[in-house]
């Protein structure tokens, strides 16, 4: 099996794939400690999975329903939904702008 | 009184006959943390007004109705909880400074059937933060300490309930074992810690770490109190899909009963280079004191073990990066600057292997050998009852050993993990004490078999009682 390395690009679109910023010495350190696990994981290309269904669910639950019934005792009031928030306005979670005009 | 020397079953007793009280108890459990915590850094936060207020009335309560623990049958046990707990009005930190000051408006579904069974909440503990290691140092606070040796690590992602339960400082530590986080600090920490089977125990309210993974267990110093415990939280809950409408049983029931005739399989695959030989030969030992006890033991083989990690870093990764994105600092918490390394790791790793042109090759791959991984089992379950299995291939290591290299750091799982891939349970007891470190041995079945896991942990233990070892604090 080949030797993996990330390259600088690569840790750099991961990272804002998953909404991170990095610093440099980061993106050396995850660079070098991510390619080592990335080549570890290559292994897996040695299984012979033809034929063979993927599997997420261990226990095989299909399907599970309740009724669209509100269960009071355990529905938050809109003050315990945003004690924890630093900002909000009018009983609202209040965020940046998304669109722009 | 002395929080090591007692059992739930002790402490019923005592309660029912006045020998001490609920609050007596409680202050306890806060005198012997505030003696040994300040450095082995088990909790988090602790809740000691209220749970001396509940002691009060329990006390009372006991006074009124002695038949009163057969509605509450955790009456008064102290517990802690690992900050993966969602609890009403005490902070939820699940070991990240992101959600430091994170106050919850509602209790998770265990933590409430502890309460109505009459626990009482003494603390929250320390963990790799959102549940991500084997050690306890991925911890965004202070490192927990091994009660056995204060430079070892206690195991993780649970550290800190493992320790505490470990020092005396409660009777039962919750935790969530998504691929070790359980069994691993049980085995480092002389305690029985139990991975339940997937969904039958609810994750409604336990920060999640991987969804398709995530059990929800606990340790105890003994046998017959983790099945207590389990009679408690297992169970459907309609705020959790995938829990199991089967039936609870009553654990502790068919604790004694004989295990003549029972079939123990030994894979072959685990017993390889990389397995410390004082572990391997603490647990040869121990399957000896099973066939006394009229079990047969054969080997068996489970093909793709060699596999399971490596599907493991690929599925856990992927959904923790899916589960981690909801902390984007609007609704509670800081901004995602503040994920320590290994969250950031696992985010990117889980973002790599999901994206556009690596889905198949890692993603789809890993799910098809986890369909291999659980047949591997499902086979073994065939020719024998139970597995018997190291529960870690080394002894106790040193803090700072694997921080480096988080290859190595996930590589101690490699015992425990595949069980989370099969969605089967497995149990950690204590196999020994080598070097005078606790040695610790897992019992794996198929789905849903606690009950037969307790039975030979039960019977074993009689035979062993290595929870009688209290920890020597060395280096201390």
């Amino acid at each position: 099996m080949s030797k993996k390395t990330l390259s600088t690009e690569e840790i750099l679109h991961i990272a804002k794939l998953g909404n991170l910023t990095l610093t440099e010495k980061e993106v050396e350190l995850f660079k070098k400690q991510l390619s080592s696990v990335i080549e570890y994981i290559d292994k897996l290309q040695e299984v012979d999975t033809k034929n063979v269904e993927p599997l997420s669910q261990t226990t095989g639950l299909t399907d599970i329903f309740r009724k669209d019934e509100p269960d009071e005792k355990r529905t938050l009031i809109p003050e315990e939904a945003l004690k924890n928030t630093k900002s909000k306005e009018n009983n609202l979670f209040k965020v940046k702008a998304v669109l722009t005009e | 009184m002395d929080l090591l020397g007692l059992t739930i079953k002790d402490i019923e007793e005592s309660l029912k006959k006045g020998v001490f009280s609920c609050q007596e108890l409680v202050k306890e459990s806060f005198s012997t943390i505030k003696k040994h915590d300040k450095k082995i850094n088990a909790f988090l936060t602790l809740n000691e007004e209220q749970a001396l207020k509940q002691a009060n009335h329990y006390d009372n309560l006991i006074k009124k109705d002695k038949n009163i623990f057969d509605e509450k049958p955790l009456l008064g046990i102290p517990v802690a909880l690992k900050d993966l707990f969602t609890t009403k009005d005490i902070r939820t930190t699940a070991g990240s400074k992101i959600i430091g000051d994170y106050n919850p408006p509602f209790d998770a579904t265990v933590v409430k059937k502890l309460i109505d069974a009459g626990a009482i909440i003494i603390g929250k503990t320390n963990e790799d933060a959102w549940g991500h290691g084997s050690s306890g140092e991925n911890t965004d606070y202070e490192v927990t300490r091994n009660p056995y040796d204060l430079n070892r690590v206690p195991g993780g992602s649970s550290s800190g309930s493992g320790a505490a339960v470990a020092y005396g400082g409660v009777l039962v530590g919750t935790g969530t074992d998504t691929g070790s986080s359980v069994r691993l600090p049980a085995g480092f920490c002389n305690l029985v810690g139990l991975k339940p089977t997937y969904g039958r125990v609810s994750r409604y309210g336990i920060i999640a770490m991987a969804s398709s993974f995530d059990s929800i267990g606990h340790m105890t110093r003994t046998v017959y109190d983790n099945a207590k415990v389990l009679e408690v939280t297992a169970g459907v809950d309609p705020f959790d899909s995938t829990t199991v409408p089967i039936k609870v049983d009553q654990y502790t029931k068919k604790l004694g009963q004989s295990i003549k005739g029972m079939k123990i399989g030994l894979p072959k695959e685990y017993f390889v280079k990389g397995l410390d030989d004082k572990v391997s030969n603490s647990i040869k030992n121990s399957l000896k004191i099973l066939e006394k006890l009229g079990a047969t033991v054969k080997e068996v083989s489970l093909p793709h073990t060699d596999y399971a990690m490596a599907a493991y870093y690929i599925l856990v990764p992927s959904e923790v990066s899916s589960n981690l994105s909801r902390y984007d600092g609007i609704r509670y918490g800081g901004s995602r600057e503040m994920f320590g390394a290994e969250a950031k790791r696992r985010i990117m790793l889980g973002s790599y292997t999901l994206s556009s042109g690596y889905y198949d090759a890692y993603y789809l791959k890993a799910a098809k050998v986890r369909t291999l991984i659980k047949r591997d089992f499902e086979n073994a379950f065939k020719e024998v009852d139970v597995l018997i299995v190291p529960t870690s291939p080394t002894l106790p290591f040193k803090i700072g050993e694997k921080v480096d290299d988080p290859l190595q750091m996930y590589l101690s799982d490699i015992f425990l993990c595949p069980v989370n891939l099969a969605g089967i349970p497995g149990l950690n007891v204590q196999s020994g004490f080598v070097d005078g470190f606790p040695v610790g041995m897992q019992i794996i079945g198929p789905q849903f078999s606690e009950e037969l896991l307790y039975k030979v942990a039960y019977l074993f233990e009689q035979e062993t009682q290595y929870y009688k070892i209290r920890p020597k604090f060395k280096n201390g």
